[in-house]
């Protein structure tokens, strides 16, 4: 029997995933897959919680954050197009001009 | 028993695909392995009786953000950043960060498990009379029509910024 228990822990495991692919790369195209991830995860738990109460509320928010992702996606590449640009990179470590 | 097999298949393929996602050194690969996550989501949407959802997921994500990233992907060089190093500095204090925060939300889900249970009286019949499709549509249209708008709007100015952020810069501006 797959209870919600089950449904959480599989988001918390891949929201952690995403924590750690956050942390770790230098590429940033990966950090913004990573950022994917976690939404999806943010998902799962919103709709694991609409099936268990039998209310729509969770797949209506379930979609704003879709909507949040596609909005996250286009602006993040806009600008890694616009750093790629400039300093022809993607390595995060070496855009730190406005690191103290 | 379906159900718990059907739900192992695709948690197993999102957690693994997820994993080789931040793992792999080529982008194009990342991104190849991000679609089997974004897929498997979908079908753990679809055990929980999500219908539209996963249909959502497929299009706008996989259809959507996953071929967007894939044409940056293309745009961009990627040669030169597969030979540097793929982790940073800070990795091993990261590790251990992500594993207390893991812990930390097994315990306390672990401790919550039997307050998931609801008396049955409180749950309505399981299988409403109308699609899901309808459920959500009604929802987002009626109780939920102002967050509605709002979306539009933070959809319309991330398509300003993209553009603005993106497009050449002419001389009589710099």
């Amino acid at each position: 029997m797959v209870t919600t228990f089950h449904y959480l822990l599989l988001s918390a495991a891949l929201f952690t995933i995403g924590v750690i692919g956050v942390l770790t790369r230098r590429n940033i195209m990966i950090i913004l897959m990573s950022i994917e991830l976690m939404m999806n995860a943010v998902n799962i738990n919103l709709i694991a919680f609409s099936d268990r109460l039998q209310q729509v509320t969770g797949q209506v928010f379930a979609i704003f954050v879709i909507t949040v992702a596609a909005a996250e996606a286009a602006v993040g590449l806009g600008i890694v197009i616009a750093m790629f640009k400039n300093k022809e990179t993607m390595n995060i470590n070496e855009i730190d001009l406005m690191k103290w | 028993m379906l159900e718990l097999v059907l739900f192992y298949i695709f948690a197993a393929i999102a957690l693994i695909s997820a994993i080789l996602v931040i793992t792999q050194h080529n982008v194009v690969h990342s991104a190849a392995f991000l679609g089997a996550t974004l897929f498997a989501v979908a079908g753990i949407f679809l055990t929980l009786h999500a219908e539209f959802l996963a249909g959502v997921q497929v299009i706008v994500y996989v259809g959507g953000i996953l071929v967007l990233f894939v044409f940056v992907i293309m745009l961009i060089a990627v040669e030169r950043a597969e030979h540097e190093r793929q982790y940073n500095r800070q990795w091993t204090i990261a590790l251990l960060t992500s594993a207390i925060l893991i812990i930390e939300i097994a315990y306390g889900l672990y401790q919550g498990k039997n307050s998931f249970v609801l008396p049955p009286a409180v749950i309505p019949p399981a299988v409403p009379a109308t699609g899901n499709s309808e459920l959500v549509g009604t929802g987002l249209y009626t109780t939920y029509l102002l967050p509605f708008e709002i979306a539009s709007i933070l959809l319309l100015v991330a398509i300003v910024g993209a553009v603005a952020l993106a497009k050449k810069r002419t001389s009589a501006e710099e």
